[in-house]
């Protein structure tokens, strides 16, 4: 297990460095200046800016340096916020991500596998059709059209929450909802398919042989088992969310990485985009590589067999 | 000898999307106190079905019985409501299946699962219930019964999981225990070390068993009477020694003609011809009959009722109507009638006659 | 069980030959892999449904636009933000043509003078969001297709060349795709986007750039599962050419998952090209796209709600007909769902 968990941290480092790389050599190729769209500067004091950030210096040197700088966890300054650096920019909006995508994985999750158990358990029932039926639109429908729908209804039209930005935790319901969409279809589909999988196993026959209940052979049998792998396909899942939605942060006006990403891309703010990417794919590197090493110990065949996948 | 249970004409079919298959057309046996049946036949002759029927283990949503009874401790187990049914299960009955590889529960540790029934029928507390366990661990043969316990499915071999199988399914001392071919997955040398375990433990807790299989070789070992099932029906029943030296059907003639043996002096071993019936649409007459060299008219027309051979001998086969033709088995056949007393070809043993 | 004896003709029990082959005959008509598919997937109501409404959509996509006296991309700010009107519907008092001023709910097309009729209204140019729409899916429908089939080209080659011939290829080209698959997709596309010209291609080739690896992930998987069975080395022992295995037996039986993951590859690629619309990276004006459309709708939702709404359910409803079609191909070809 250790020295799967070694292999993959390599590895990690490896993906994570060659995507500074890529992103540094985009960012480079990017037309556009942060400063076009800034105030208007003469010349000279374009100059003085560009010398002081070390734009003037040759590429591979900027590269250097930029791969240093991120070594020691430096992001780089903001251009646009003046004095902010990259770091403390991205943390000070990473709560209001959180928030919203922590509430929508729990909610979503718990929705979802409700759903997918209801469905797998009462198969080719009414109920069974309204779960699917909810878990395709929750898949097919776009969050952002979903989250625009939401804000029509329940906040222009119904007045019941706030159209945009964050006052309270009252501002967070509908984004989340929004967001959970996706986890809760995800979910719902994942948790049927394996659940009736499971139930037609033989050691869910074995158990009913026992004179188990319905109950018991629901939960105590296949519940767990079909919850397992339900771990590897929610990772990322959860990893997209906790790190912000680009548009429904931008539908409701939150504060979050997401809303300040599309805000740098805007105004080519350079090190802010580098740094927020650098942010994301560590993020979600880290996850999967967690999920990876928390599946290997909630399930026993992968546990006590020793290696990896 | 007390009956422990008896299947009256069970007839069963199954809804699927090409339509309905008549699964079991007409079973009728029963199980004696202490002894062992072996049901033998086929793939898709449907034995398997008529003991998971048994159990009620059949999915409920595509199964429609149409007809007969399943009586146990004088009641009918088909009429018996899903709670009732769950008190039955694992106690009264149990059941152990083909394949150990996938009967356990690969999340739960093995102490687990073999308590579970302890806990549901016995009332035992945990650590009786522990106790009992551990105890039925090393009555089926297993080392460091204790240690053990905590492990998961994945950690033993397949004789091993058997055995654990069978731990569970004796559990609660059942009255009769129903195995559905639980040594056809595993290695000839554990089929033999779990076959003789089963017959070590029916001595020990004096069970009835249904033992389902399709390999004589195993009948022969196990068995005290046997049922030979064709196309969803029983074709003959008798004991072992009826069945393996006297048989009357030409289905069991061709059964035991395909049982490879080492003095056989033919090179070419014997195989029936066709497939088993397609039970969407049975045949009208003797199923076996578009396979049967031994085919006679009414086998196209009338369905064989039961003939009597001995009083605990019947087989379902028009060649037993006093009107039919006398015709004369395989020669390998003949063989083993000559060494059964009571056969039409007896010879007698050793200088004896009749 | 009993034993009366029933009296029969005496000619019932003669004996007769049956014919060997009469025990052999096969009851059900044989079909290949497809057919018994077509036979399954018709029994899925969700996935006919679906595959009608995915036509509709598509031949009006073509369609559409030539329904109307009105050019998409025509401007005419005297006609602009009228509601849906629609002749014989009208009557009904729907699609009447009525509207919101300020807070007052009058005809705006008897206000403007207007005597055409723009089915589903004019957006705050005057063009005609009908033909605006149906261009649009047009556009959308276009981008997903040939990112699409640019993944599964991709795919198919990547994931092909790494299962077949294993060994050190295999892991050099496996660690790229572990490398890649790091890279939050979203963010990649987002750039890429940012460095080219905007466009129908940039859009697409923003998709495709990681769009591939999971096409050819499942095709490697595919490959390396069957390349090891035994009807794969009975070809090789007799001396089958790797191009005559890979295009004789490998492709035939990867078919099926290659064509069950276009149908869930279409859907991602229309949600993104309308995703990026909507945050503004994509296309630009006058030319439209689901997404676009979308965005302009949003800007109007509070007054004009029903700008918003036609391409959103137009959207909504691809992506849903998709997936639907996806599932049900997928329970119809998969063999493990078989029974």
């Amino acid at each position: 297990m250790a020295k799967y968990i070694i292999k993959r941290v390599a590895y990690m480092f490896i993906s994570l460095f060659l995507i500074a790389s890529f992103t540094f050599v985009l960012m480079k190729l990017l037309p556009g200046s942060p400063l076009a769209s800034a105030e208007k500067l003469s010349v000279e004091q374009r100059e003085v800016i560009y010398e002081k950030y070390g734009l003037n210096d040759p590429i591979p040197v900027q590269y250097v340096r930029y791969m240093g700088n991120l070594a020691k966890g430096d992001f780089g300054v903001s251009f646009q916020f003046k004095k902010a650096d990259v770091t403390t920019l991205i943390v000070s909006k990473l709560k209001y991500s959180m928030i919203l995508g922590a509430q929508a994985l729990v909610f979503g999750t718990i929705v979802g596998i409700v759903l997918g158990m209801i469905a797998a358990l009462k198969q080719n029932t009414i109920w069974d059709y309204g779960s699917t039926v909810i878990a395709i639109l929750g898949v097919s429908i776009p969050s952002f059209v979903f989250a625009v729908m939401l804000q029509y209804v329940f906040a222009v039209h119904w007045e019941f929450f706030d159209v945009g930005l964050w006052n309270s935790w009252k501002s967070s319901v509908l984004p989340s909802i929004a967001l959970a969409m996706g986890p809760i279809a995800i979910a719902a589909r994942f948790i049927r398919t394996e659940m009736i999988e499971v139930l037609s196993s033989d050691y869910i026959m074995l158990a009913k042989a026992k004179g188990a209940s319905w109950l018991e052979i629901a939960f105590k049998h296949a519940f767990r088992n079909a919850l397992i792998p339900l771990i590897t396909v929610l990772g990322p899942v959860a990893a997209g969310l906790l790190t912000g939605s680009l548009v429904v942060e931008q539908i409701f006006a939150i504060p979050g990485i997401g809303e300040q990403f599309v805000k740098s891309i805007n105004s080519n703010d350079f090190a802010v985009i580098m740094g927020t990417t650098m942010f994301f794919s560590v993020f979600l590197i880290v996850i999967i590589l967690i999920v990876d090493i928390l599946y290997g110990i909630i399930d026993p065949r992968i546990r006590l067999s020793g290696g990896g996948k | 000898m007390e009956k422990i249970i008896e299947v009256k004409d069970l007839e069963l079919s199954f809804h699927t999307f090409a339509g309905e298959v008549k699964a079991i057309r007409g079973v009728n046996f029963e199980v004696f106190k202490g002894e062992t049946l072996a049901i033998v036949g086929e793939s898709g002759s449907g034995k398997s079905v008529t003991t998971k029927a048994i159990m009620r283990l059949l999915p409920e949503s595509s199964t429609e019985f149409k007809n007969g009874q399943i009586l146990f401790d004088g009641k009918d187990l088909l009429k018996t409501s899903d709670k009732d049914m769950q008190k039955v299960r694992g106690k009264e009955i149990s059941m152990i299946f083909q394949d150990p590889m996938t009967s356990l529960n690969p999340t739960m540790p093995i102490g687990k699962q073999i308590m579970e029934p302890l806990l549901k029928h016995q009332k035992l507390s945990k650590e009786e219930a522990r106790r009992k366990s551990i105890e039925l661990l090393s009555l089926v043969g297993m080392p460091q019964p204790e240690q053990r316990m905590k492990q998961y499915p994945h950690q033993f071999s397949g004789g091993q999981r058997q055995r654990i199988v069978i731990a569970v399914a004796l559990a609660c001392n059942p009255k009769l225990l129903i195995a559905d071919e639980p040594t056809t997955a595993l290695d000839v040398t554990i089929q033999a070390q779990i076959l003789e375990l089963m017959k070590d433990l029916q001595k020990k807790i004096e069970t009835s068993i249904i033992f389902i299989t399709h390999d004589l070789g195993v009948v022969a070992n196990v068995a005290d009477r046997v049922a030979v099932m064709y196309g969803g029906q029983i074709v003959e029943f008798g004991t072992v020694d009826e069945i393996f030296y006297n048989p009357q059907h030409p289905y069991t003639w061709g059964l035991l003609s395909s049982m490879p043996s080492l003095d056989t002096t033919e090179e070419k071993l014997y195989a029936i011809p066709g497939s088993p019936p397609d039970l969407l649409d049975p045949p009208k007459g003797d199923a076996f009959a578009l396979r049967s060299e031994y085919a006679m008219k009414i086998d196209m027309e009338e369905k064989p009722p039961l003939f009597k051979v001995s009083d605990t001998h019947y087989a379902a086969t028009w060649l037993l109507h006093p009107d039919a033709p006398k015709v004369d088995p395989p020669a390998a056949i003949v063989e083993r009638m000559k060494k059964f007393p009571g056969s039409r070809y007896y010879e007698g043993s050793a200088g004896g006659g009749r | 069980m009993s034993n009366d004896v029933k009296n029969f003709p005496k000619d019932a029990f003669d004996r007769i030959t049956v014919d060997g082959k009469h025990a052999e005959k096969i009851s059900k008509p044989s079909l290949n892999f497809w057919q018994d598919a077509w036979l399954r997937i018709r029994k899925n109501k969700g996935a006919i449904v679906s595959m009608f409404i995915l036509i509709f959509l598509v031949v009006m996509a073509f369609v559409g636009p030539y329904m109307v006296p009105h050019d998409p991309e025509n401007v005419r700010v005297s006609h602009a933000n009228l509601p849906p009107k629609v002749p014989g519907l009208e009557k009904l008092g729907i699609f009447d043509g009525e509207g919101k001023l300020g807070s007052k709910t009058v005809n705006l097309y008897e206000l403007k003078k207007v005597e055409e009729y723009y089915w589903f209204g004019t957006d705050s140019l005057g063009r005609d969001l009908f033909s605006r729409l149906w261009k649009g899916t047009q556009v959308s429908l276009y981008i997903a297709f040939v990112a699409a089939i640019i993944d599964m080209i991709i795919g198919v080659i990547y994931g092909g060349i790494s299962g077949y011939y294993g060994g050190r290829v295999d892991d050099i080209m496996q660690r790229v795709v572990e490398v890649l698959i790091g890279i939050p997709t979203l963010v990649i596309v987002i750039l890429m986007i940012m460095i080219m010209e905007p466009g129908i291609w940039s859009i697409i080739i923003a998709i495709t750039i990681t769009g591939w690896i999971g096409m050819s992930r499942i095709v490697r998987g595919q490959v390396l599962k069957f390349k090891n069975q035994e009807f794969v080395l009975a070809a090789k022992t007799l001396g089958a050419s790797d191009s005559r295995i890979i295009g004789k037996h490998l492709l035939p039986n990867i078919m099926a998952i290659v064509i069950i993951n276009i149908m869930f590859t279409i859907p991602t690629a229309i949600f993104f090209e309308a995703f990026l619309s909507f945050i503004g990276l994509g296309l630009q004006a006058p030319h439209a796209s689901l997404g676009t459309l979308i965005n302009d709708g949003y800007k109007f939702i509070q007054y004009q709600p029903h700008i918003l709404f036609f391409p959103a359910f137009i959207l909504s409803l691809l992506m849903i007909a998709f997936n639907l079609i996806g599932d049900g191909l997928r329970d119809a070809l998969d063999p493990k769902m078989k029974d």
